[in-house]
């Protein structure tokens, strides 16, 4: 027996779909329209004369090399989460005691922190570190904020690997370092998916950091590229929509040809 | 084989490396932050003393009191309008309908826009001159705090219906088949199975709802820059305003080390009710 359809969330589910699709739309297909058209008539009437002039305009903007500032950022970000907190993980889990317990309470505290709340005392450390407007400034703060979270997922994954097969390593001589490459990293690859899913999206939506911390074009990143596009174009907002839809075309690209692990990551966040 | 379960442990100093980096760049900034709350500072030169006078400042000039009511009204609307959404269509899409898999994948769809590309797609759709809701939204009060709902939960809305959808595939067929054998109606098995099944969802998806929602800061710098007012000023963006507008840090690092307590108690109080932080596997009593 299958369980029944549920007509009150299915007729939900349509009107989302609505709420979902009219902004969509609207942002494809004045994207699409010339600017002298755009203003003054319905945003809802699709375009007379389709250009894709905006784009032009937009990636002539520096949108490639932003877009490349946020990869990258993201990659640093990731590298960075996952070697500081697997291990973390892994003694949090495979050990008990004082400072292992200590460790893992202290990340505990951080989870509702918002990155925020720090940014004006950050400003006069990266300032001293001689870090302002680089890419390190953006990431390395980005990635202690990241960590909470991933923390709390990986030593939630770690839980699950049964006691016997460490103690089955354990028997033929394995090293710790020999069981975190063997034994953890091979069978916490849910975890770790989700982490890398988290950490990059931090990354992709990180905003305040590169607003503060960054100030050249060099070390300009996509969102803050996004921002300062409203008061460049100014009310030419069908360039201004073209640069939402392309910001958004390298994430639904991953999202076509990774969406099991994407989707599999983001569901594993909470699905327990 | 006593000895055989100590062997092979890692040593604790492994988890170092993290400590220390998060030590520096998370903890540090917030002991930091509550230094220079103590001192007046321009973000040039070197910060000065000022005794208590921010904490003064804040705790009297009334701009706190309102900044938290508008914070805590914002979350307490956003996660009532995200979970009832999230619920309903996480339920449904992992149910058995045939379109289910298509709609799933196209309601997905606002979550792959960042925030800045929400906000921004908004500013559009909501400006007077141009967009498609008549009149000038933004520009009163109801009408910006309901925005700020609204494209708050467009864009998080596919987040949580996953990790709703994700929980209810976990629930055990056969407490449906029990329940209809009984007689129980969609609405008593939706009360009686369905919600309570869905309780440890439910704690994880609201945590990331409100921690989530301190992070509005985007939407609202770029929607309404805390206007009309300071009608929709929250926490952190009277910092961010205090701070790097009128250039007023420390007045901007008391409102900070306000948000920071405020977070971890919060953070306190979320890992305790949700169990997150109980050492024990996930697939205990499975």
């Amino acid at each position: 027996m299958k369980r029944p359809a549920n007509p009150l969330a299915g007729l939900g589910a349509v009107i989302w779909l609505a709420v979902v699709l009219v902004p969509v739309y609207v942002m494809v297909s004045v994207s699409l329209t010339r600017q002298d058209e755009a203003l003054g008539s319905n945003a809802l009437r699709p375009p007379r004369h389709p250009t894709l002039a905006n784009y032009g305009t937009v990636l002539a903007g520096g949108f490639g090399h932003f877009l490349g500032n946020t990869v990258l950022v993201a990659a640093v970000v990731v590298g960075i989460v996952l070697v500081l907190c697997v291990p973390l993980a892994y003694v949090a889990v495979r050990t008990r005691g004082f400072w292992s317990g200590g460790a893992f309470r202290l990340f505990l505290l951080g989870v509702a922190v918002p990155a925020q709340a720090v940014v004006v005392p950050l400003y006069l450390m990266i300032t001293k570190l001689n870090l302002y407007d680089s890419l390190l400034a953006v990431a390395l703060p980005t990635a202690a904020f990241a960590m909470p979270v991933s923390v709390l997922v990986l030593t939630g994954t770690l839980r699950d690997i049964p006691e016997e097969l460490y103690e089955a390593m354990a028997l033929d001589g394995a090293s710790p370092a020999r069981m975190l490459f063997r034994l953890v990293v091979p069978l916490a690859r849910g975890g770790i998916g989700t982490v890398v899913v988290y950490a990059s999206l931090q990354a992709w939506n990180g905003f305040l950091f590169p607003l503060i911390f960054t100030q050249s074009e060099d070390s300009r990143m996509l969102t803050l590229g996004l921002f300062t596009y409203v008061s460049q174009f100014g009310v030419d907002i069908p360039a201004l929509l073209a640069s939402v839809v392309l910001s958004g075309v390298p994430v639904f690209a991953v999202y076509l040809v990774a969406r099991r692990t994407l989707v599999g990551g983001l569901m594993g966040a909470g699905g327990k | 084989m006593s000895h055989q379960r100590g062997a092979g442990r890692p040593h604790p100093s492994w988890a170092l490396p993290a400590v220390l980096f998060f030590g520096f760049f998370a903890l540090a900034p917030m002991a930091l932050a509550f230094g220079l709350s103590f001192t007046t500072w321009n973000g040039l030169g070197e910060p000065r003393p000022a005794g208590l006078a921010n904490w003064h400042a804040l705790l009297t000039d009334g701009r706190l009191a309102r900044s938290l009511a508008v914070t805590v009204a914002l979350t307490v609307v956003s996660c009532a309008f995200q979970t009832t959404a999230a619920l309903l269509l996480g339920v449904w899409a992992a149910g058995p309908q045939r379109n289910r898999a298509v709609l799933s994948a196209v309601f997905f769809v606002p979550f792959l826009l960042s925030s800045t590309a929400v906000s921004l797609l908004f500013y559009a759709l909501l400006d007077p001159n141009f967009g498609i809701v008549p009149g000038d939204t933004l520009g009163t009060t109801s009408g910006a705090f309901l925005a700020l709902v609204f494209v708050g939960g467009w864009q998080f809305i596919p987040f949580h219906t996953l990790i709703y959808q994700g929980g209810a595939r976990q629930i055990p067929e056969v407490l449906y088949q029990a329940a209809a054998i009984d007689g129980a109606g969609r609405l008593r098995r939706f009360r009686s199975i369905t919600l309570p099944q869905l309780r440890n969802t439910a704690a994880t998806s609201l945590v990331l709802m409100v921690v989530g929602s301190l992070t509005y800061f985007e939407t609202v710098l770029i929607l309404t820059q805390g206007g009309p007012g300071t009608d929709t000023a929250i926490l952190p963006y009277l910092m961010y305003e205090a701070g790097f507008k009128s250039y007023d840090f420390g007045y901007a690092s008391a409102i900070a080390s306000f948000l920071v307590v405020a977070a971890t108690t919060l953070s306190l109080l979320l890992v305790r009710v949700t169990g997150f932080g109980a050492m024990r596997s996930t697939r205990e009593g499975m």
